[in-house]
């Protein structure tokens, strides 16, 4: 989506939001100052940007920050895929889906955080608890979304590629699979902040290494400074990989007029 | 008498009962043929099973007893000599009008250059050539109904079974593509097995017209329309005969009755 500036509207929207956000980062600057809050409860934008340059040297910020976004990528496209898989064969399967809701209904309530303690006694302090919480909270807007989107197509429409003598992978592939573009993106961009969650809750609970660890050597530091920083990455890791989604959205439902797609 | 395209030979649907309730007879014992080049038109009570009749000569849904032939091949599973068009378009919205019509022939395992050639051929003679490349949801009612019959044409059926084609559409609309409808039926000499509601259209349509009864289904008349000019249904509509036909139909459907 690209914003048209030759329109005055558009320009003028755009020149209120550049202006907000100068705002937004003077009230922070000065602000906690003018109103007496100690630094160590909200540090001013200058003591985050010196505190973001010091852990670049001191406290291998990118590294932590590339730990973090590996896991949360290889935990998003994991989560994605078993989700679409166990979506497809659940939509295929009415029997296989009412067997199963039970189990599924119960695992969607229960707080996928929790299980991150568990999958570390399991797994101990390496990468793996991280990815699986990441591929547990994803997994469920994806298979969920995916699963509507093949109990709703229009059974017409699949008698009619019967008709045409289609075989059963050719009603998947030129009908099913298609149709479940738009609520499978959906259910991506839901997603995609929800593997930033797993990850860091994951890095929490144990570990050495990615932003969450930071997160916890700040606070047992006292450096609120460095908390800050590492949420402000954690951010742009989520920001990061929404973007991506969005753009890849735009490009495969480009078939759906523009409202239609941002509203979903 | 030329070669019989489609037959139903002693057909008989019933569907299958749930626990307590007896099993419903939709259609029962029908027979009849539909001759290569020849439209008929069934027309008869809501429920009285027309819409099953087209499932069970498509292949999509066995008769249970009894025997569908097409082409003097029985009819036991979707084939290549039948092809089926519904009240709504079903269109799928990620294809363009173009991907849409090829949709049969791309099932069907057609080369890619030849299936474009002719997507863009029918959507030439149906009066779609502007809009090859547009997205269904750009097109009105009328326009998604032309492509349709442009994706049914597309693999070049034996038969053509339809049903209902025209009902969502505004009475001008419908008159067009009627129009459109005959005449290219005539052109590429397709036979066709229609399902409707409306009396006049089934008059301007076919050569023949089977009234069918409340359900379960059986054909009570067969009326043999007696007008020329089957590429023109729009003349056929004033044709003087039209009113004589309406008469008999109204009578044989109760129709006054329904009223009193």
């Amino acid at each position: 989506m690209s914003a048209d500036f030759s329109d005055p509207t558009t320009r003028n929207m755009t020149l209120l939001s550049a202006g907000l956000f100068v705002a937004f980062l003077a009230a922070w600057e000065w602000l906690p100052g003018a109103m007496h809050i100690p630094a160590f409860i909200i540090p001013p934008l200058s003591k985050v940007w010196s505190e973001f340059l010091r852990m670049l040297g001191h406290e291998r910020l990118m590294f932590h920050t590339g730990v973090t976004a590996l896991q949360v990528l290889i935990g998003f496209v994991l989560g994605m895929f078993l989700g679409m898989l166990v979506g497809f064969l659940l939509g295929m399967s009415p029997t296989a889906e009412f067997v199963l809701s039970p189990y599924i209904l119960a695992l969607q309530i229960a707080p996928k955080v929790a299980f991150a303690p568990l999958f570390v006694i399991w797994f101990g302090y390496t990468v793996y608890p991280k990815i699986l919480v990441a591929v547990l909270i994803v997994f469920f807007p994806i298979m969920v979304n995916v699963l509507g989107a093949v109990r709703s197509i229009d059974p017409d429409i699949v008698r009619l590629a019967r008709s045409f003598t289609a075989n059963r992978f050719q009603v998947f592939r030129m009908v099913e699979f298609p149709a479940s573009l738009a609520p499978l993106f959906a259910g991506l961009r839901i997603a995609a902040t929800l593997a930033v969650i797993g990850v860091v809750v994951g890095e929490l609970v144990g570990g050495n290494t990615g932003l969450g660890y930071l997160l916890t050597f700040g606070e047992g530091a006292g450096n609120t400074a460095m908390v800050f920083v590492a949420i402000i990455m954690l951010t742009l890791i989520g920001i990061a990989l929404y973007g991506a989604i969005v753009l890849v959205e735009n490009r495969v439902l480009h078939f759906l007029p523009a409202r239609d797609r941002r509203a979903a | 008498m030329s070669a019989i395209r489609l037959s139903f030979q002693k057909v008989t649907k019933r569907f299958a009962s749930r626990k307590g309730v007896e099993p419903v007879t939709a259609v029962q014992d029908l027979t009849f043929d539909v001759a290569d080049g020849e439209i008929v038109s069934i027309i008869g009570p809501s429920g009285c099973g027309k819409s099953t009749l087209l499932n069970m000569g498509s292949g999509l849904d066995p008769a249970t007893l009894g025997e569908v032939y097409v082409d003097g091949e029985l009819v036991t599973r979707p084939n290549r000599h039948v092809a089926f068009m519904l009240q709504k378009d079903l269109l799928l919205p990620w294809r363009t009008i173009r991907e849409n019509v090829e949709f049969g022939l791309e099932i069907q395992g057609a080369p890619a250059r030849e299936r474009r050639d002719r997507a863009v051929e029918l959507l030439k003679k149906c009066r779609l050539p502007d809009f090859i490349n547009h997205y269904p949801h750009q097109l009105s009612g009328g326009m998604r109904q032309r492509a349709a019959l442009a994706r049914t044409l597309a693999v070049d059926p034996a038969v053509l079974l339809m049903d209902e084609p025209f009902s969502a559409l505004d009475a001008q609309t419908k008159m067009v593509l009627q129009q459109d409808l005959g005449r290219t039926l005539a052109e590429a000499k397709k036979t066709a097995l229609f399902v409707t509601h409306d009396l006049v259209e089934a008059i301007a349509l076919s050569h023949r017209v089977l009234v069918m009864s409340d359900r379960p289904g059986r054909i009570i008349r067969e009326i043999v329309i007696d007008i020329p000019d089957h590429g023109n249904p729009m003349a056929r509509r004033k044709h003087p005969h039209v009113g004589g036909y309406i008469n008999e139909l109204m009578d044989l459907l109760h129709i006054e009755d329904a009223v009193a």
